[in-house]
């Protein structure tokens, strides 16, 4: 009963999405009030329906309805709670009505924070939001129905993927989602402007804050992503250029992008028709994203033929909404005034060098993730481009965009000084160079990628000290500073954090793989690791073979690990559980190989010395709080209300 | 006139800028390419010995061998028609079995043994690695037209 009132809602969402589409736009465009005034409600009750069939498939996940195929095929009863509420947009299904979810929850966030925007802006956006909407929930109820029956009944499920089975996962998929389904908002409001032609910078300002808190939730929905490769796949990395970590990647390089580019729109009224761009783009690669991770196209282009209808589906949807979008934006592009003039070295030229550099950035990515799918496609044979190629072009490429970050919030808009600008850095450049050139020596030695990583870290850290000393200079407080600029700032130093942790990681961590019999030692880093063995135990759904290794150093002992190798009992999925010890310095990371000999007394046993590892989430953490700072200054709210007046006059027309 | 010449210099520098980011990249990410064969076509010669590449297909069953004190395995992998020796020192992933697909990544030496850097299998107990997949479909293939 619950599964079938579940798959009711979602068509009664269907329905109000298509009432959310197509009423509000047209009304728009007629100046019609009452067909605009339909937005709001409409999408409200959509995110209601929504809100309720995912509240059906969560409720036959945790009662273990295996009646219904999707939690047949993603669940088991033995899964802890948790996890079987988690299992709900664990499966292709599951995860496009939580798509659908966060979308109906962002346009509810909009026509809640938006009363005081004109009526028609507001119409428009709800409506493309709406259209948005009723193409991911038709895509479900013609292809990827999550309440389909299963008849008869399965016994038990098959169970979740154990790699989904940890805490990081939990909430990974949501904060990723609230990303990349956030960039929406900002496509469309670029997508409004462009139907009203009114390009101006009142445009930017409203869809300045909903993209910046789209892109912190994607920072951090990435951060956690890593987090969890790091702690769950078992190899101690925490970045693979794995396809599926490139698809959230490359809209994140947009979006970032699209914020600072946001900036200048809004202050200078410049960079109109490339900021729409750039909307259009992040919200299509979100899209792509979404597609290439979700699709099956990665593990088998040819995964098309097996389910045809998805794949077209999805294709169709990719082609009209980039199509279309970039169509309409040639149509109305060439209506939109130049805004602001400015001088090639001024904050404007700054940011739109560091656009240039994301965007080459991305290309590079683009290219390494879509290439050897093409080629599979055209049956022009298999390759692969590994971590490599991205490692050899994309450090190289991203490195001017770190380095203009330090400039570009110190220079003035409009036109800037070179010898002033040299004047007030000359001191941050000289004492980042030394440090870049000396900390490699004091080391292991000279290190040019560790040159460049600790030059540009620190260099990004004192060109934000020096912008706080410079704005507090002029008698101002630290607690008075805007929140945009604290925003900044924190996201600048979040970024700077997060490249020493990188850099730090990259180059010095140490790795070891040994055979270990029980009574065995070995050295590494200065710490002494005894093997003392495995001990069976039992799990809720699998049983495991516990390591105990003892970490000591100069003869004391530290603390001791417990690796496990895990056997999942639904599926029968071997799992290596890695136990680390975390530290603000440095990680000890230790994970089980294989048993060697049949009595599993001698196993191969991996071990890592990671130093500042953490800081690379701390830094992702800090871009995150960053940019939900900035999003929530002062400046947005009384802009907002200053243009009440011409709102309510809008209305008398 | 001098702000044009700026405006030009400024072109041109962008546009030799984006020049030479263009052919790093390209000539990185052909250098970086990473080419797939089977074990059939490795047989027939048609692998680079003087680059890395991957292979994949079946770990042939009670072929996996361990070095007494070390970490180095010896495997054979197939493609139901040919077969190759693979050497690799490390940790086999928790998926490696006898009898399911896999994947490495290495260089094929003069004797004909493929020493893999890398060994991949992916994580999910009915899922074969596409290249795997792709090595025994072409097998088959060959093997069938052979018949015709």
């Amino acid at each position: 009963m619950i599964p079938e009132l579940g798959h009711f809602a979602l068509i009664v969402a269907l329905l109000l999405a298509l009432t959310q589409a197509i009423l509000p736009l047209y009304g728009a465009q007629r100046g019609n009030l009452t067909l605009m005034s339909v937005a709001r409600p409409a999408a409200q009750g959509q995110f209601v329906f929504v809100a309720i069939a995912f509240g059906c498939l969560a409720y036959s996940f945790l009662t273990n309805d295996f009646s219904v195929e999707n939690v047949a095929r993603n669940s088991f009863s033995q899964l802890p709670e948790i996890y079987r509420f988690t299992a709900t947009w664990g499966s292709h299904e599951g995860s496009m009505l939580l798509w659908a979810l966060i979308l109906g929850f962002w346009t509810t966030a909009v026509s809640v924070f938006s009363r005081h925007l004109p009526d028609d802006m507001v119409a428009r956006v709800i409506g493309i939001m709406g259209l948005i909407s009723s193409g991911f929930l038709a895509f479900l109820l013609t292809t990827s129905n999550p309440f389909l029956r299963l008849l008869p009944a399965a016994a038990d499920g098959r169970d979740m993927n154990p790699l989904l089975q940890d805490p990081g996962m939990v909430i990974h998929p949501p904060m990723l989602y609230m990303g990349y389904v956030g960039f929406s908002v900002a496509f469309a409001f670029a997508i409004a402007a462009l139907l009203s032609g009114r390009l101006d910078a009142a445009w930017a300002r409203w869809s300045r804050p909903w993209t910046t808190v789209a892109w912190a939730f994607l920072t951090f929905g990435i951060g956690l992503g890593s987090w969890w490769a790091y702690n769950e796949l078992g190899w101690g990395g925490w970045w693979f250029w794995d396809p599926t970590e490139n698809a959230s990647f490359m809209p994140w390089l947009a979006g970032t992008a699209l914020i600072h580019s946001l900036a200048v729109t809004e202050k200078r009224g410049a960079f109109k028709a490339w900021t729409v761009l750039l909307a259009l783009t992040a919200f299509s690669l979100s899209l792509l994203g979404t597609f290439l991770v979700r699709s099956g196209v990665l593990s088998s282009v040819h995964a098309f033929a097996t389910d045809p209808a998805r794949g077209a589906f999805i294709l169709g949807f990719l082609v009209v909404v980039i199509g279309g979008s970039l169509a309409l934006f040639a149509w109305r592009a060439p209506k939109m005034l130049t805004g602001g003039r400015f001088t090639w070295f001024s904050r404007e030229a700054l940011l739109l060098s560091n656009n240039v550099v994301l965007l080459a950035a991305l290309g590079t990515v683009l290219l390494g993730t879509l290439y050897p799918l093409l080629l599979d496609a055209l049956g022009m044979g298999k390759i692969s481009v590994g971590a490599p190629y991205f490692n050899a072009v994309f450090v190289p490429v991203i490195a001017p965009a770190l380095f203009l970050m330090g400039i570009g919030p110190l220079a003035r808009w409009k036109e800037a000084s070179l010898p002033d600008m040299v004047a007030r850095l000359k001191w941050a450049l000289a004492i980042s160079v030394a440090t870049g050139l000396l900390l490699p020596l004091t080391l292991k030695g000279f290190n040019p990628w560790a040159t460049l990583g600790f030059t540009l870290s620190v260099w990004i850290a004192l060109t934000v000290l020096i912008g706080f000393r410079e704005r507090l200079k002029h008698g101002g407080r630290l607690n008075s500073l805007p929140r945009g600029f604290w925003g900044m700032q924190l996201a600048h130093l979040g970024m700077a954090w997060g490249v020493a942790g990188i850099t730090l990681v990259a180059n010095y961590q140490q790795e070891h793989d040994v055979r270990m019999n029980v009574g065995d030692h070995t050295q590494l880093a200065g710490y002494t690791f005894t093997f003392q063995g495995t001990t069976e135990r039992p799990g809720p759904n699998y049983r495991a073979a516990r390591g105990t290794v003892e970490v000591s150093q100069n003869g004391k002992k530290l603390f001791v690990l417990h690796p496990e190798k895990r056997i999942y009992n639904a599926s029968g999925m071997p799992m290596t559980e890695a136990a680390i010890n975390y530290n603000f310095f440095r990680d000890i990371y230790v994970a089980l190989g294989e048993p060697l000999d049949d009595q599993a007394t001698t196993w191969v046993v991996r071990i890592f010395h990671k130093p500042f590892i953490n800081w690379l989430w701390i830094g992702a953490l800090f871009m995150a709080i960053g940019g939900f700072l900035a999003a929530s200054d002062r400046r947005y709210r009384i802009a907002v209300k200053a243009l009440v007046p011409g709102n309510t006059a809008v209305q008398g027309a | 006139m001098k702000s044009r010449h700026k405006k030009l210099m400024v072109i041109v520098l962008a546009l030799a800028g984006i020049g030479i980011a263009a052919a790093l990249i390209l000539n990185a990410f052909q250098s970086n390419l990473v080419f797939f064969f089977s074990p059939t076509q490795v047989a027939n010669g048609e692998a680079p010995t003087n680059r890395a590449f991957r292979i994949g297909g079946l770990v042939e069953a009670g072929s996996l061998k361990r070095d007494a004190g070390g970490l180095t395995s010896h495997f054979v992998v197939t493609d139901t028609a040919k077969s190759m020796n693979v050497v690799y020192t490390g940790i086999l992933p928790d998926l490696f079995k006898e009898g399911k697909g896999v994947v490495a990544e290495g260089r094929l030496g003069a004797d004909g043994l493929f020493t893999a850097t890398q060994v991949l299998a992916k994580h999910d107990e009915n899922y074969m690695p596409p290249e795997a997949a792709h090595a025994l479909e072409q097998a088959q293939k060959a093997q069938k037209s052979v018949v015709r």
